[in-house]
């Protein structure tokens, strides 16, 4: 790589680190989802965070004193928080609702207690737990608060007589009716839940979820398929996959982390094939994944009537796609396939400078929409769950700091092999 | 939505028909055809080869085979012959579909460079009517005239068992030597508060509008529901649907459902995913409709409901116990795989004990009745190769086993996907929805199953249940010319995507060798 590429992405690290830096919560730790005014916490921008100070105090962003005093501080806030059947809890059986308000730290509004962001946080707090591994009161607090919080969280009580874990609850219905059906982000999901010391799930439940995988030749690239980009890229912020594999992967000769790859490519694809016929898709620009879009309307653009979406899970080959590019999705695959996701950076300064400002993040945006500039729609916030996976996978690409560390987490090796993983690292 | 259902019937009850409204011409005809009013039932034989309990497809297709073998055959039914698929089934379904479909082109015609007239507007009676004069044409394929004019003693009456080997009808006793049950199944009725005192309409009723409704409620996301809930909207129907599971068709692929789901949103259809009905209450502006999401209440105020919630079997009032035949009010009559019930001289076919309910399945369950209760044949009903279609728009069409199926049986899977936006065919005629996602056993290229979804899914499926049947593995399918442009093509562009990974490194080193020797 170039001086400048390494350069674009130093800065695209660093500031998009800061987001987490500035805008967490002194008193509670609690992250914002986005920018937008009066946004809750999202408990997995805050696993995210936590993940991030790691990184902030490896690349001196930030001293190491500072991370372990934030880390202190989100790490009690969670430990002293409500978990009860409450409505207004911030949680239940060791879980997490979804969003909580940034100042109580209460569940906000109705959301659900989501066993995948809970399980994103969980990954964050292990991943403060391996890095802090000095003794001083500090970082031996928050090893104690971690594990406390780790082990508290009941994984077989989100198996309520279903063969997989329910996707979340909520006090005034129980839990949701949805299950995890295909590949997708959970697998740090049952990672977490296999390698717990107590209340883990049964492996059984493992086997019972990768029976609903579906391995496809798309585009000529045979890969265990998942429409939108980002559930190709969740687990594997904080797992190495490289080299290891479970049962479907050895029956497939694959890993995970080539799988992740191929997605990568398929994705590409899908972008120089564009079928939609969308503005700006091509080999140095795409990226479909779930997030803001432009938000529920209509417009007639070129001859053509496009219905635009807001927050939805787009994916390829058969959308929904309404022309929503992610860029950060493509970056976030850049430990992947670095020669496809590097030239994305330079076209998008050069042809859509204004979703790059000051180089600094990778605004999805959409140049079908009608707007004033190339970029048509561009996300007017900036979202917390986009900027995470920026800064986890540049360092992972980087140096594979995240990786690395969390290899030495006994919970994380033990359910990657209770998940029937061996090989490679493990 | 509750799961209790109201599929139980008194035994001692009086079967209450159906009537087909409008009393017009058309429907004249019809019952002149399927239940001729002057009807006089023949004076039995001594003895039948088979009685057939049950005109609808199952029964007229076990009729007409032995009839035209030279037995001697009894056929009896209660109301119409030609059963659910002629007068309240595919057939009427089908007709509505397609005269929804003409408009929805029309809606979408500017796409083409075509500029529709300012008003495009349904004309729901004269759709209706169009149902109903081809419904009545249809029908003299499944007459009581023609059946008797094949040598089948047709019967119109209640069937009741007096005997093992005997059964009931109109006063008469008809000896079998075999009797095959074929007597369908009907829609239930969820156990809803406040639906029945409200009214609804079911697949039994639905066909009886003349008037299109304002507002039309749909219970139930499963084939009949889907189908019915676009038909209707594009009709001009402001509809809403009401699912209690998190997708429409839960049997179907993944992404099957999604696509579906994005379609009615792109129509305008109201969707209510993982949504119970709780309760029904008829008001002044109309019937207004309970919903419960999570947590979440509200309510929709609709015109008419139907209600697409499940099927339950005909087995009431033929006193299945005198004859030794087990069965239950959910699963219908027990029959083994050969379709035989427990009583050896008494088989089953269709809907009545059929867990997948279609005409196509009939009509072959039909047929292995026919083999093995007259000519001592062995044909299994596991042995068959069933393909299927919901004809919504995209069409989506299944054969054989999907990939959770196969895992469950231990088969390797691998699939071969082409999106329908990737032939040429399907971006030619603007039908880009969908795709072709064929299922082959690892390391082989035996198909296994198959998925289609686009708009003409359900032509496109038979070329894989074909090839299912004669064991034709994607190597060979590659080799077969198809017509270009064509969307089967798709089929052929993933047996070509079969045949690619066939290229191994090695011999791809030899090929461009080879070919750098030969220049």
């Amino acid at each position: 790589m170039t001086a400048a590429g390494e350069e674009d992405l130093e800065q695209l690290q660093r500031n998009s680190f800061m987001y987490f830096a500035t805008l967490a919560s002194s008193t509670n730790g609690l992250i914002p989802d986005s920018t937008r005014q009066d946004s809750p916490a999202s408990i997995a921008t805050v696993g995210f965070g936590l993940t991030a100070y790691t990184i902030g105090v490896s690349r001196s962003y930030m001293t190491r004193a500072e991370a372990a005093e934030r880390t202190v501080t989100t790490l009690r806030f969670f430990s002293e928080s409500v978990q009860s059947e409450a409505p207004d809890a911030t949680g239940h059986k060791g879980f997490y609702y979804h969003f909580l308000d940034m100042q109580s730290g209460r569940r906000a509004a109705d959301c659900e207690l989501s066993l995948i962001d809970s399980s994103l946080l969980l990954a964050g707090i292990l991943a403060a737990a391996t890095f802090f591994d000095g003794d001083v009161p500090a970082e031996r607090q928050i090893r104690e608060l971690a594990d406390r919080l780790y082990r508290r969280a009941d994984w077989c009580w989100a198996l309520p007589g279903r063969k997989t874990v329910a996707m979340g609850w909520k006090p005034e219905c129980g839990f949701l009716n949805y299950d995890w059906d295909g590949y997708t982000e959970s697998m740090i999901l049952y990672v977490l839940g296999l390698g717990a010391p107590m209340h883990a799930l049964p492996t059984r439940v493992y086997g019972a979820w990768t029976s609903t995988y579906q391995w496809e030749n798309l585009y000529g690239y045979e890969f265990l398929y998942a429409a939108p980009l980002f559930i190709h890229q969740f687990s594997h912020l904080w797992i190495d996959f490289r080299g290891i594999q479970d049962d479907f992967m050895r029956r497939m000769g694959c890993d995970y982390f080539e799988n992740s790859r191929r997605a990568t490519y398929a994705q590409r694809e899908y972008a120089i094939r564009n079928p939609g016929g969308f503005k700006g898709y091509g080999a140095r620009c795409f990226g479909t994944t779930a997030g803001e879009g432009p938000g529920a309307q209509t417009h007639r653009v070129d001859g053509t009537q496009r219905q635009f979406e807001g927050y939805t899970a787009r994916g390829i080959p058969y959308g929904p796609d309404d022309g929503t590019i992610s860029p950060w999705a493509a970056l976030a695959s850049l430990p992947f396939a670095p020669e496809i996701v590097l030239p994305t950076l330079p076209y998008l300064r050069e042809n859509f400078p204004a979703t790059t400002h000051t180089r600094a993040f990778q605004r999805s945006f959409n140049p079908s929409f009608p707007g004033d500039g190339a970029a048509g729609w561009i996300a007017p916030e900036l979202c917390g769950l986009e900027l995470g996976p920026i800064v986890l996978m540049i360092e992972n690409y980087r140096s594979g700091f995240v990786w690395k560390l969390m290899r030495r987490c006994p919970y994380i090796v033990r359910g990657l092999q209770q998940a029937g993983f061996s090989g490679g690292w493990l | 939505m509750s799961t209790g259902v109201n599929n139980i019937m008194d035994p001692h009850s009086v079967f209450v028909a159906p009537e087909m409204l409008p009393r017009d011409a058309y429907n004249a005809r019809l019952i002149s055809l399927v239940h001729p009013p002057q009807w006089q039932n023949p004076p039995p034989q001594p003895r039948y080869n088979l009685v057939v309990l049950g005109a609808g497809t199952a029964g007229l297709n076990c009729a007409a085979a032995v009839a035209g073998l030279g037995g001697k055959v009894a056929l009896i039914e209660r109301h119409l012959m030609g059963g659910d698929c002629l007068n309240v089934g595919c057939v009427p379904s089908k007709m509505m579909i397609r005269s929804a479909r003409v408009l929805a082109d029309f809606r979408n015609a500017e796409q083409f460079g075509v500029r529709p007239p300012s008003l495009v507007d349904a004309d729901f009676g004269l759709a209706m009517e169009r149902m109903r004069r081809l419904r009545a044409r249809i029908s003299q394929h499944d007459s009581a005239a023609r059946f008797k004019e094949l040598g089948v003693d047709v019967f119109f009456g209640e069937a009741r068992f007096s005997a093992p080997n005997a059964v009931e009808v109109g006063g008469v006793t008809l000896r079998f030597a075999k009797a095959v049950i074929a007597t369908g199944a009907r829609a239930v009725t969820p156990d809803i508060p406040g639906l029945a005192q409200a009214g609804y309409l079911t697949n039994e009723t639905i066909f009886n509008l003349t008037q299109r409704p304002a507002r039309l409620l749909v219970i139930g996301g499963g084939p009949l529901g889907c189908e019915l809930a676009q038909a209707f909207h594009r009709l001009g129907s402001t509809v809403s649907i009401i699912q209690c599971q998190p997708r429409f068709l839960p049997q179907e692929e993944r992404e099957a459902a999604q696509l579906l789901a994005q379609a009615f949103q792109r129509d305008g259809i109201q969707l209510h995913l993982n949504t119970e009905v709780q309760r029904v209450e008829r008001q002044e502006q109309g019937k207004v409709v309970h919903l419960r999401k999570e947590a979440r209440e509200t309510a929709v105020t609709t015109d008419e409901i139907l209600v697409g919630a499940g099927r339950a079997p005909n087995v009431e009032r033929l006193n299945l116990e005198a004859a030794d035949v087990r069965y239950d009010d959910t699963i219908g009559v027990h029959v083994n795989d050969f379709l035989q019930t427990s009583n050896p001289a008494i088989y089953a076919a269709g809907d009545v004990c059929l867990a997948t309910q279609y005409t196509h399945m009939a009509e072959a369950s039909a047929r292995i009745v026919v083999q093995n209760a007259l000519f001592r044949g062995r044909k299994r009903l596991s042995a068959l190769t069933v393909p299927w279609c919901t004809f919504t728009d995209p069409e989506i069409a299944h054969v054989g086993l999907y990939v959770r199926q196969a895992h469950e049986k231990r088969i390797p899977v691998k699939t071969f996907t082409v999106p329908m936006n990737d032939v040429d065919r399907a971006i030619t005629d603007g039908e880009e929805g969908g795709f072709v996602k064929i299922h082959v056993e690892a390391g082989s290229d035996r198909i296994l199953g198959a998925t289609i979804v686009g708009r003409h899914a359900g032509e496109m499926i038979n070329e894989i249940s074909l090839a299912m049947v004669a064991g034709i593995g994607l190597k060979t399918i590659s080799g077969v010319i198809h017509s270009y442009p064509t969307q089967a093509e798709a089929i052929r562009r993933a047996a070509d995507a079969y045949n690619k990974t066939r290229l191994t490194p090695l011999l791809k080193r030899f090929a461009t060798r080879w070919l750098a020797w030969t220049r």
